[in-house]
């Protein structure tokens, strides 16, 4: 169930250059049930900026009814998010949307997770429920750059992890394509979020395998409810069919989303 | 004694609260959140009688206490709306006003007198003034003779009183409410969102595909009152009045600019529960303001 909730900061750090690590406690927590959900936060009591944020949810941690978010503080919204300090409050609205289906790999069976830049944080909770559940991870991980490369050892302690960045200075120079093409395609399935020209790499790539993309899309509401973040659909022959990003998505089977 | 109610053509209210049209959907994303007979009214997102897909992506671009949307009428369509969203309403105590758009003017009647024969739709709004669509909308709303005409073709076919949304892209908006009015119209809903633009700071391209938006959001409250206080003071019909209300004291301002009744539009995005918590303000508020009922608020702003 959706409900608004006025979460405690727990703690907040900058973990890699703009990127903030926030940990929330409160009752929404118990609301969530598949990785790859985001909520909507609210980061200022005024009017300026309007609307809310969506940030996807980067770990879980039911027994302390605490939640982590990881995000880039670029423009005015996620500046004001990081300034908030332990103790203070945050409005947030979620569990939003339907997050990555974790029972489509089972045990034994190898899931190779795809993510690049600010699209990491989900695959992070995604990682630990498969592997918990004796799934084989494989990580591949893109960034523009080392300063800006985070959680590399959370996920190696979780499974095989490569890194790549566009100029070289940690991994695999390049692109997370780099990596795909190096690596064994012996896996049964893929789980992606990242930028559009991410995502469409990914999925050209793999193109016979079973997989899930996280899609980003402006939005109004985060609900349903504007229609402000739709994509455009491959069933319908106009092409004019969409789905909304917020309620639909944000993670669609590979192949149903035109990219 | 209800402090809140009020009565308008076509619609017993609970109280004078609903949100507007194009900023709720058909109510039932908001309905999982909460009880939506708590409202005075609901303002459905506008039906065109064909399916539309809407508008390319980005579509919505945040301003300075505002923003700027062109999702462009995406609905299901006349007969998607009658078979899979109105009766999913049903089950609350709540009436509807269904915004009705179109390309030309048979395309209003049809699906003017379809929809009005729904059981819970208790009024119409007729939407003359969506700034987002090539054909129709705003080209109705511009042209008082051509209002007028339409306004009188859909109170021709229509089994329920007739509010006619004005738009504030216009040089006067009196001309166009005395037109709707001489036209027929039972009520007036304004203002719908204002025409601009956002310029990416990098690219300095637009940032909405349709390069132009709708304006919303509390940055466009002092039009909105603006025009209220203006359109009251000419025509005979009551209006509800809408543009950036956020709190129960924009509630109020509006009420004193003449309107009888307030939509909340963007605000919903940014808090889904505000208009229960407006609607739970109230009472406090006349209270603190030393009146009875909240009929005594409106055009206060008139009075010497």
């Amino acid at each position: 169930m959706i409900i608004q909730d006025l979460m405690t900061v727990e703690s907040q750090q900058e973990i890699a250059k703009n990127i903030f690590e926030m940990k929330l406690t409160g009752k929404l927590v118990g609301e969530i049930t598949s990785p790859g959900q985001f909520v909507h936060i609210r980061v200022s009591d005024s009017f300026e900026p309007l609307l809310r944020r969506p940030i996807s949810i980067a770990e879980i941690n039911p027994e302390k009814n605490e939640m982590t978010i990881i995000y880039r503080a670029e423009g005015r919204g996620t500046s004001l998010l990081s300034e908030k300090r332990e103790g203070d409050t945050v409005n947030v609205l979620g569990p939003l949307g339907n997050g990555f289906p974790v029972e489509e790999t089972t045990a034994g069976q190898t899931a190779v997770l795809i993510g690049g830049g600010i699209g990491v944080p989900p695959l992070y909770e995604l990682s630990k429920q498969l592997t918990a559940k004796g799934v084989n991870c494989i990580h591949i991980l893109g960034f523009e750059s080392d300063p800006v490369v985070f959680y590399e050892e959370k996920f190696a302690a979780l499974g095989e992890t490569h890194i790549a960045t566009v100029d070289g200075s940690n991994g695999t120079q390049g692109f997370v394509t780099n990596v795909m093409s190096e690596i064994s395609h012996d896996f049964e399935t893929f789980y992606s979020c990242g930028p559009m020209p991410m995502l469409d790499a990914v999925q050209k790539a793999y193109v016979h395998k079973k997989g899930f993309l996280s899609f980003e899309q402006r939005m109004g509401c985060g609900i349903g409810a504007c229609f402000a973040c739709v994509c455009h659909t491959n069933e319908n022959a106009t092409d004019q069919a969409y789905v909304k990003v917020c309620s639909d998505g944000p993670v669609f089977p590979a192949g149903v989303v035109q990219i | 004694m209800n402090r809140l109610a009020i009565t308008l053509p076509g619609l017993e209210l609970k109280n004078p609260i609903m949100p507007a049209s194009g900023c709720f959907g058909f109510g039932k994303e908001y309905g999982n959140l909460y009880d939506l007979s708590q409202l005075g009214a609901i303002m459905i997102k506008a039906t065109t009688e064909e399916m539309r897909y809407g508008n390319p992506t980005p579509r919505v671009a945040e301003t300075s206490s505002g923003m700027l949307n062109a999702i462009g009428l995406q609905n299901p369509g006349l007969q998607g709306v009658l078979t899979n969203e109105l009766p999913w309403l049903e089950k609350f105590d709540v009436p509807i006003i269904a915004n009705v758009a179109g390309s030309e003017t048979a395309d209003y009647v049809e699906v003017a007198k379809q929809i009005s024969k729904a059981s819970n739709v208790h009024a119409l709004e007729l939407n003359i003034s969506c700034p987002n669509v090539k054909c129709g909308g705003i080209l109705f709303g511009t042209d008082p003779e051509i209002a007028k005409e339409l306004t009188a073709a859909v109170k021709a076919v229509s089994s329920v009183p007739v509010y006619v949304k004005l738009s504030p892209n216009v040089t006067d908006i009196k001309a166009m409410a005395l037109a709707v009015e001489a036209g027929g119209a039972d009520g007036i809903t304004m203002i719908n969102t204002l025409v601009g633009m956002r310029l990416d700071e990098k690219t300095g391209k637009q940032v909405i595909a349709n390069k132009t938006g709708g304006l919303s959001g509390p940055a466009i409250k002092p039009v909105a009152i603006r025009m209220v206080y203006e359109v009251s003071q000419v025509v005979n019909i009551p209006i509800i009045g809408m543009g950036g209300v956020t709190c129960v004291q924009d509630v109020v301002d509006f009420l004193s600019a003449g309107a009888s009744a307030v939509a909340v539009g963007t605000a919903n995005f940014v808090d889904p529960f505000v208009c229960p918590t407006i609607i739970e303000q109230l009472p406090a508020k006349l209270d603190e303001l030393g009146i009875d009922h909240i009929s005594e608020l409106v055009g206060r702003s008139h009075r010497v």
